[in-house]
């Protein structure tokens, strides 16, 4: 099995601020981890070749500093790297994004089975891993809770996925892709030899020229959409506290919530 | 594509510089100087500069006639033959942005044996429903879904095309948007026309609801969202209400059923609907033991609501992980939120903080839940929640 798995390098902290005076996010001093979501999609990527033979390849777009997050793929444990980076894909939306990763898994050609996070925790729209399976016209199932199977003759593949009442099975063939979610496994740790590997592992970059691609459909070009504004959300008002004897607060309070037409 | 400074304007005021997070900017000679090599085009100088002296250009896209693309359309999501809540409420959003465009409103409501369910969409407020109704569609796909969005799509060219943000939603669209290819903004909770130049702005969450961010699709069409549930609200139903319903023929082929479902498993513990609950009563570690849920349950109950927890209950195994409210749990939106037990971390808040009302139930009176709380008490909720039980059994 040749697996393909998309990571994306995110701030550690969702807790961003914006600078009032330059109307942008404030990004000193906040550390870079991997996507927290698709760390379950590597550590599937690596059960599945545990179970099943065959090698992981981890695929990223990013500036050139997101190689730190391939570096600690390696030390889970897998095959191969790869870092998409050119100042072309920069300013990508999300059909841009998955047009590009898209063109990497063209160019690896050889794959079964492309396993995502199910969204990132920056941007939370979880529209790449469904974008790159259109691209690359192959079936996909998104928010996988398990994978149930994968037959000996790896020419399909069964999954369950969540849906708002519990989850189905469903089945499709292989290659295909899946989005997977949190309940799915706990990702291993770093393994010391992992980790020296990680250290020495030489991490290869493409660019726009080491892949087939149409500039046209690359980074803000290619990005139909585009933010104009960003702000903070408006903070709640803070309330009405009750403090005394639990009976007390207890009438105060259904009282406030009969005046205001709350029960 | 380039970014550029445009000299007349810049003043050399040195705003855009503490704005760029790559360091890719310098003054000289008082103007601002923008190093390509190191920008990758974020966008943060243009929205600091006060002077609008940066500009980024952009390649105008090349999309048929934009002109040609009128009207807004829902995705009416249905399941079992049931149409989803979530549809009426983007009907209740998209009238008003039709309203405001002056062009009409219409649902695509797709699946098996679903036609007669079309007149509760007019009722809600559509002009026009159009119908795809196969036996093919029985069980939902994203790719055969998709096909026949996108061949309504190309005969009746939407301007817009709003859809929930659901399980199904959230996949559909997607593939749907790259079919087109056109852009879609997800999970939004906030629309509106800009007066000028009529575009959609889609507000949406980021950051796990730290920022919220509007965006457009200037040039491509038609201009798609999905849409957060419980945000929008719906239009009383009026069956007086008349419109057009429309039966469109498409083809499915074995190839446009890629997955198949086996199975489907029903599971309480796997699914609590939180996002559908109106009132939410949520424990956290203050609960102390497992057993104490029963309380949580109890006055949930007694209410006619749902059973959250913040994720310290779920990782101490007092209450499976399909309870937790939050960034790595749900995101709900209820009437009435109670947090019991619950300090209020931000992690916790994202999940919760769209309620309506929130009443917070904690001994400490500097827990950080106080500060979005609607109503307060400070006590020990092994005596407040019986009384809050007892208290309401009385009233309601
Ligand atoms: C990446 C990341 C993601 C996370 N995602 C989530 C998430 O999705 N959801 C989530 O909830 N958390 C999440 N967290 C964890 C979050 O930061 C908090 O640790 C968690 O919400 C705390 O849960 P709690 O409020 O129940 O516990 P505590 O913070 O321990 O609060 C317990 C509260 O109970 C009160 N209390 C104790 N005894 C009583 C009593 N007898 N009567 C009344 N009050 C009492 C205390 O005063 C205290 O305020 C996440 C954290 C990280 C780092």
């Amino acid at each position: 099995m040749n697996i393909i798995v998309f990571i994306k390098q995110v701030p550690e902290t969702t807790e961003v601020k914006i600078n009032p005076e330059t109307n942008t996010l404030i990004r000193e001093g906040v550390t870079s981890i991997i996507n927290p979501f698709d760390m379950y999609a590597i550590e599937e990527g690596l059960r599945v070749r545990e179970a099943k033979g065959g090698r992981v390849t981890v695929i990223t777009m990013g500036p050139p500093q997101a190689e730190a997050a391939l570096r600690q793929c390696i030390a889970m444990g897998v095959d191969e790297v790869v870092l998409l980076s050119d100042r072309v894909f920069a300013g990508s939306d999300t059909l841009a994004t998955s047009y590009t990763l898209s063109c990497a898994v063209r160019k690896i050609k050889d794959f079964d089975l492309i396993i995502c996070g199910k969204q990132a925790s920056d941007g939370d729209t979880a529209q790449v891993g469904p974008g790159i399976a259109q691209h690359l016209n192959i079936p996909f199932v998104t928010y996988v809770r398990k994978i149930e199977e994968i037959p000996e003759d790896r020419k399909s593949i069964r999954v369950e996925k969540m849906v708002d009442e519990g989850y189905e099975v469903r089945e499709m063939k292989l290659p295909a892709l899946i989005t997977v979610v949190k309940e799915i496994n706990e990702p291993r740790l770093e393994s010391l030899r992992g980790k020296l590997n990680a250290k020495k592992a030489q991490i290869p970059v493409w660019t726009f020229s080491d892949m087939e691609m149409d500039k046209e459909r690359l980074g803000l070009d290619g990005s139909p959409t585009q933010v104009i504004k960003i702000f903070t959300p408006q903070p709640r008002e803070a309330g009405e506290i009750f403090e005394g004897e639990a009976e007390d607060c207890v009438n105060k309070l259904v009282e406030k919530m009969k005046e205001n037409k709350i029960v | 594509m380039s970014i550029k400074v445009i000299n007349d304007k810049c003043t050399g005021c040195r705003i855009c510089i503490s704005a760029c997070p790559l360091d890719a900017i310098k003054v000289e000679n008082k103007l601002a100087v923008i190093d390509l090599d190191k920008c990758n085009l974020c966008g943060a100088c243009i929205s600091s500069c006060k002077s609008g002296a940066i500009a980024i250009e952009k390649k105008q896209a090349k999309v048929a006639n934009k002109e040609e693309y009128k009207g807004v359309w829902v995705f009416a999501e249905q399941r079992n033959g049931e149409i989803d809540t979530v549809s009426y409420e983007l009907l209740g959003e998209g009238r008003k942005l039709a309203d405001k465009l002056q062009e009409e409103l219409a649902a695509v409501l797709v699946g098996d044996g679903i036609r007669k369910e079309a007149g509760k969409l007019t009722a809600h407020g559509a002009d026009k429903v159009y119908v795809v109704d196969n036996p093919g569609l029985k069980e939902y796909q994203d790719s055969s879904y998709s096909k026949a969005l996108f061949s309504l799509v190309q005969r009746h060219k939407p301007s817009i095309i709003l859809g929930g943000a659901t399980t199904i939603g959230r996949s559909l669209l997607p593939k749907l948007a790259v079919m087109l290819p056109t852009g879609l903004t997800a999970d939004c909770t906030g629309l509106e026309i800009d007066n000028e130049k009529k575009l959609l702005l889609q507000t949406r969450p980021a950051f796990g609801g730290n920022i919220m961010a509007t965006i457009i699709c200037p040039d491509y069409r038609p201009q798609m969202a999905t849409v957060r549930p419980r945000v929008m609200k719906k239009l009383p139903e009026d069956p007086s209400r008349k419109g057009e319903i429309i039966e469109e023929e498409v083809q499915f082929v074995k190839r446009d059923m890629m997955t198949k479902v086996v199975d489907v498993v029903k599971d309480e513990t796997i699914h609590v609907n939180l996002q559908d609950a109106e009132i939410i009563v949520s424990g956290g570690r203050g609960l102390k033991a497992p057993e104490n849920f029963k309380l949580i349950r109890e006055l949930a109950d007694a209410l006619g609501g749902a059973v959250g927890s913040s994720r310290a209950a779920v990782d101490a195994g007092w209450i499976p992980y399909s309870h937790q409210v939050g960034q790595t749990g749900k995101t709900t939106a209820p009437k009435i939120y109670f947090a019991c037990g619950i300090s209020g971390a931000i992690q916790h808040q994202v999940g919760m903080r769209t309620a309506d009302v929130i009443i917070a139930i904690n001994k400490d009176p500097q827990a950080p839940i106080f500060q979005i709380a609607t109503y307060g008490i400070v006590g020990d909720l092994f005596q407040v929640i019986p009384a809050l039980i007892k208290k309401f059994k009385e009233v309601l």
